[in-house]
């Protein structure tokens, strides 16, 4: 299997790793039969999101696809944050094998739930509403290697 | 430090003796063995010469060996061909639960094709049931196939007891022996197999060659059709310099057995003390004592082996792990399943085999950057924040 100097490089010096202690959201995903589990921290102010940093349990391009979708979304309005999509993580990184697609689903469904939790916490919108727009969805193991 | 390889199961580093008799195959003896003239015959007997060097470290005859293109086909020659050989007698096979996929998939597919197949536990060590076994017999079974020893955790399988469930019920016995010859001495006269594959790779040897011993009397259908070659049992023209390498490889073997075994044991014992005794929250996986010399497979808690594989190969280290990532499927290894690791350890697991090139500053050298990668990947891990939360409560 390949990977990309770009993947090499972030599972060798992931940025952001860590938590934020008095985070604004947490979005947490995966599970450890699966082998891969990511946690992201935000920080927010003013719509935007000004720190992130991530934990996670799971192969190098699990670590990789976490490291870059935390720049990716650094200094972001929550808006733009949610429109980050796995393929924009993918592209970024020059590329995955096919068997590793899944973990960029991860860091996009992990950057939604954490916003969604920021959305929570601030307690203007109705769970329905956070749901709709950061587009949560349950995550099904047996589909994530397809 | 360049390259240090520890990865003595999934192939070794083929010596430099076998290469040098492997060399005038490649080039001026290029003759066909089955052609009548010299350089044919010359080439005839290098292989016979070949034949009867596997055939003394097995205790059998030499037209009891076969040469194939890897354990791979020998497997799937011993199997197929002997379920097709006594059809008219049964139809169900006994194998185990942690045997390598040439055998299980080999057994998958004689499912497919109206064989009934019984795939016995393995113990938390991963030791095959022998009351299991001996009780999964019926009057329809033809053929227990069992591996000799683990490639991933190294268990040493009760061979010769095995064999005497077999002979005891009128079964014939295959053993898929790719990870044991090489490492272990074996008789199949005494230990009662009727059929056993091996692999030249294994043992020093070159890749694609292999062999397969069929006891005199056991019928077999064959598995390549073609020329009359392997005594019309597996056609096509012989890999002449392949197999003049698995012969002065498993020569070599042999001779020094006990001597490098007493080496490699070492180095094994001291690298899982070492793990034992500078990281915590490991566990061992598999049977300490019935087990291959060099083999260790140990699982790092809180971190998946992926991960640990691709930093220590960014050191040069070469292993291996069960983890789903490496073994390509959604699972992780079969074996670490069957011995009863929940799946989120046996992600974490790690294979370090060591061969007899391997030197103590090697295995300090794994040491140290191991401890330095499970800690780093541990920091990283969302399950050590939480196991460390619980912990302080």
């Amino acid at each position: 299997m390949e990977y990309s100097e770009k993947v090499i490089d972030h599972y060798t010096n992931p940025r952001n790793v860590g938590k934020i202690e008095d985070a604004s959201g947490v979005g947490e995903v995966g599970n450890p039969v699966c082998g891969d589990i990511m946690k992201m921290f935000i920080k927010v102010e003013n719509n935007i999101i000004v720190d992130v940093k991530f934990k996670t349990f799971g192969c190098g391009a699990a670590i990789a696809t976490s490291s870059i979708s935390t720049e990716m979304i650094k200094g972001k309005t929550l808006e733009e944050a949610l429109q980050l999509k796995n393929t924009d993580v993918v592209n970024k990184l020059g590329g995955l094998p096919p068997v590793k697609l899944h973990c960029s689903v991860l860091a996009e469904e992990a950057i939604h739930e954490a916003i969604a939790d920021y959305y929570r916490k601030e307690g203007k919108l109705t769970e329905e509403e956070i749901r709709e727009k950061c587009n949560l969805k349950e995550h099904h193991c047996d589909h994530c290697c397809e | 430090m360049d390259i240090v390889y520890l990865d003595n199961s999934a192939t070794t580093k083929t010596d430099e003796e076998v290469v040098k008799e492997m060399i005038p195959y490649m080039s001026k003896n290029y003759g066909n063995p089955s052609s009548i003239y010299k350089i044919g015959r010359e080439n005839r007997k290098a292989v016979e010469d070949a034949r009867d060097k596997v055939a003394k470290v097995l205790n059998c005859e030499s037209g009891e060996i076969y040469f194939t293109s890897c354990g791979s086909e020998s497997d799937n020659t011993a199997i197929k061909g002997i379920a097709y050989g006594y059809k008219n007698k049964g139809n169900h096979i006994i194998t185990s639960k942690i045997e390598h996929p040439a055998v299980l998939e080999t057994c998958k597919q004689l499912e497919k094709e109206g064989f009934e197949v019984t795939y016995i536990s393995v113990d938390e060590n991963g030791i095959v049931n022998l009351e299991e076994l001996e009780k999964s017999i019926k009057p329809t079974t033809t053929l227990i196939t069992i591996m000799f020893a683990n490639n991933e955790i190294g268990t040493i399988q009760p061979i010769k007891e095995i064999g005497e469930i077999a002979k005891k019920h009128n079964v014939l016995f295959h053993t898929d022996a790719v990870q044991a010859v090489g490492n272990i001495r074996i008789d199949v006269k005494d230990m009662n197999i009727d059929s056993l594959s091996l692999s030249a790779h294994k043992f020093y040897g070159p890749k694609g060659v292999g062999a397969l011993y069929v006891r005199k009397g056991v019928k077999f259908d064959k598995f390549l059709n073609g020329g009359h070659q392997e005594r019309n049992k597996r056609a096509g023209t012989e890999n002449v310099a392949g197999i003049v390498g698995l012969g002065k490889a498993i020569e070599l073997a042999y001779m020094d057995l006990e001597k490098h075994n007493e080496k490699i044991k070492q180095l094994r014992d001291y690298y899982v003390e070492q793990v034992k005794e500078r990281i915590p929250y490991i566990k061992i996986n598999g049977d300490m004592e019935k087990r291959l010399p060099g083999n260790s497979n140990i699982s790092f808690r809180f971190i998946e082996g992926e991960g640990l594989l691709l930093n220590l190969d960014l050191k040069g280290i070469c292993a291996s792990s069960g983890s789903a990532c490496t073994s390509g499927s959604l699972d992780p290894s079969h074996v670490l399943l069957a011995i009863g690791l929940p799946h989120e350890i046996a992600h974490g697991s790690l294979r370090i085999s060591i061969g007899k090139y391997n030197t103590k500053e090697e295995i300090d050298y794994v040491i140290d950057n191991l401890v330095e990668i499970v800690g780093r990947l541990r920091e990283m891990s969302p399950l050590w924040e939480e196991f460390l939360e619980e912990e302080n409560k």
